[in-house]
């Protein structure tokens, strides 16, 4: 099997302090690779590094055997790699169709001027957001008038409208309500079904085991074990995240 | 049922389209209470009192939407109108032709804004020094070098023609006798000229059309979408894949080149420039932004709001002088619209019922 995402001794440092340290990794397509590790771990950071809204210290990432454009969030979104942050990166004025095309708005030419084509926008979103199932009666409001669920719903649009060949999600379940959770859930089994490849950030070991192909362990920013899930257990990964080692 | 949601919705229409029904009260109150308000004449005498605030307003709502602030518009306008100024005089004594002159001196004024704009923004955007205090730094240097270029003194004896252009109007007209545009005929003779209607003056065309096309900008453009959208939050644009740097680069450049703007206005209205041009314009530039729904936080705002916010202040300042109030009442009764209105943005978006 060949990777589809591979780092090669990934570092970054913030000062003295080395958030991420030479992770060698390689990521596989159309899996779901689940990435866990206590608070503080530099899960998040290792994921920007990829998504490209942090520069690495050092080291190389590969997407498809070629050199990924580090620092350069729209160009890697472009080649086909979305990032679901934590925070959801939303922005909390703009309505939904702004959101989902926030960075690649279509357009129209009127007059001569090129002007954002929001009709299309709008049809697009609403589109994306009725094959989720998620109710959001008005796509027109801002996106803080909406609930957790749908926020998520949101950020999950517009990260699979573009057909992405890679999603990265950190902390997809966090915050949820247990029918919203399941909903999401469901979502990354059909992108798995659909040949996406997943790559997750959880602290819900159940969550982890019901959908992971493969668990990595970060410790103190180094990679300290990458598991099958049918080859261990929640007591081994628990075991790794807590003291960096195996049992 | 539907009667009090009826109502709640007009009560949230209400307060969050104040400012136009306070401006149409503002009108009918003092159309009532002043003599002679309800005329042609002084609603334009309105717009022009008002269009520099407009000039000055229409960048700051980019910048403030943004989420930053900028204090140097006032001195930046006072800035360009000395250059632009003493240019054209300068030229103009050296035999080079009045349009000539006026093109380049023109030409000046806006690359000083532009410059004092790249330098606000280099520092805000790059070097992230908070925009309160890059601006403030920018306010005072602007306004020493506007001293320091004009000596401390307006620059006038400029050609004719300059004031002549800056006050002019589209339509002459004297009621069943004659009708003219852009001039009056020569022959008037001088007892008719004090009923000669004048409409619509160039100088606010000329500031509508720039008013209209930064509205599409704002509102229908990428550009407009990627201000609004740092506004809310850099590190989502970021992560969205705006180059918030250079992004804030142009919004503190657009803000500085209509205050140039503002200042080459100035000199083709009053024939003249001066270093104290815009200094009591870029408060009342702030407060239009804010009286026009913009949260200083970022994220919100329009240019609509920012006219009606510009004609709110005019219409006070002119309104109560017709009243013959003390001119000290107005900073009173425009700090009160402020507060009134933040207040009622507040309480539009539910703010107030939040508990803490």
């Amino acid at each position: 099997m060949t990777p589809i995402i591979s780092t090669k001794k990934l570092t970054k440092k913030y000062g003295g302090l080395t958030a991420v340290n030479e992770i060698d990794l390689d990521i596989f397509s159309s899996e779901i690779t689940a990435i866990v590790g206590g608070n503080g771990a530099g899960k998040s950071t290792f994921i920007e590094m990829i998504s490209g809204s942090c520069i690495p210290t050092s080291g190389i990432i590969l997407y498809k055997d070629k050199s990924l454009p580090l620092g350069d969030p729209l160009a890697i979104r472009h080649l086909g790699i979305e990032t679901i942050y934590q925070d959801l990166s939303l922005a909390e004025l703009l309505d939904v169709p702004d959101n989902i095309f926030l960075g690649r708005e279509k357009f129209k030419r009127k007059l001569g001027l090129k002007v954002l084509d929001k009709k299309f926008m709008y049809t697009e979103s609403k589109k994306m957001i009725d094959k989720l199932k998620i109710d959001i009666p008005f796509l027109d409001r801002p996106i803080r008038f909406l609930s957790g669920g749908q926020r998520q719903a949101v950020s999950i649009s517009r990260a699979i409208y573009w057909n992405a060949e890679v999603i990265i999600m950190d902390e997809p379940t966090a915050a949820l309500g247990i029918q919203e959770k399941q909903q999401v859930m469901d979502l990354i089994r059909d992108l798995k079904a659909k040949g996406v490849t997943t790559i997750i950030i959880s602290h819900e070991m159940q969550d982890v085991f019901e959908i992971a192909d493969r668990i990595v362990v970060i410790f103190h920013g180094q990679c300290v074990a990458v598991k099958e899930k049918n080859k261990t257990t929640i007591e081994e990964i628990a075991n790794l995240i807590i003291t960096g080692q195996g049992a | 049922m539907q009667s009090v949601i009826g109502s709640l919705e007009i009560n949230n229409i209400l307060l969050r389209r104040w400012p136009i029904f306070f401006l149409l009260l503002l009108l009918c109150f003092f159309s009532i209470t002043g003599t002679g308000f309800f005329s042609l004449e002084n609603f334009q005498d309105i717009f022009l009192a008002s269009t520099s605030v407009l000039l000055l307003g229409i960048g700051m709502t980019f910048v403030i939407i943004s989420g930053g602030i900028d204090l140097s518009v006032g001195f930046t306008m006072g800035f360009s109108a000395v250059v632009m100024a003493s240019i054209t005089r300068d030229l103009t004594l050296q035999n080079v032709s009045p349009f000539i002159s006026i093109l380049l001196a023109i030409l000046a004024a806006l690359i000083i804004g532009i410059f004092i704009g790249l330098v606000n923004g280099y520092l805000v955007a790059f070097l992230k020094v908070p925009p309160f205090i890059a601006t403030l730094g920018m306010y005072g240097i602007a306004h020493g070098a506007a001293l320091i270029w004009s000596g401390g003194f307006p620059v006038g004896n400029l050609p004719d023609i300059l004031a002549s252009l800056g006050n002019r109007y589209l339509i002459y007209y004297l009621p069943q006798e004659w009708i003219s545009f852009l001039s009056m005929p020569d022959n008037v003779p001088h007892s008719e000229l004090r009923n000669v209607v004048r409409a619509i003056p160039l100088s606010a065309l000329f500031v509508i059309g720039i008013m209209i096309f930064m509205m599409i900008v704002l509102s229908k453009t990428r550009f407009g979408k990627h201000t609004y959208a740092v506004g809310c939050s850099q590190s989502v644009a970021r992560r969205s894949g705006i180059n918030v740097k250079h992004h804030l680069l142009k919004i503190y450049c657009i803000s500085s080149l209509f205050a140039a703007l503002g200042g080459v206005y100035y000199t083709f209205r009053y024939g003249s420039g001066n270093a104290e041009a815009g200094a009591a314009h870029m408060l009342n530039s702030i407060a239009a932004v804010v009286i026009g729904g913009a949260s200083l936080y970022g994220g919100t705002g329009n240019i609509m709001g920012t006219l009606i916010g510009a004609l709110i202040i005019g219409t006070l300042q002119i309104g109560l002088v017709m009243l013959g109030v003390q001119p000290f009442y107005q900073y009173i009764a425009i700090g009160v619209v402020i507060v009134v209105g933040v207040v009622f943005d507040q309480l539009s978006q539910g703010k107030l019922s939040e508990t803490d």
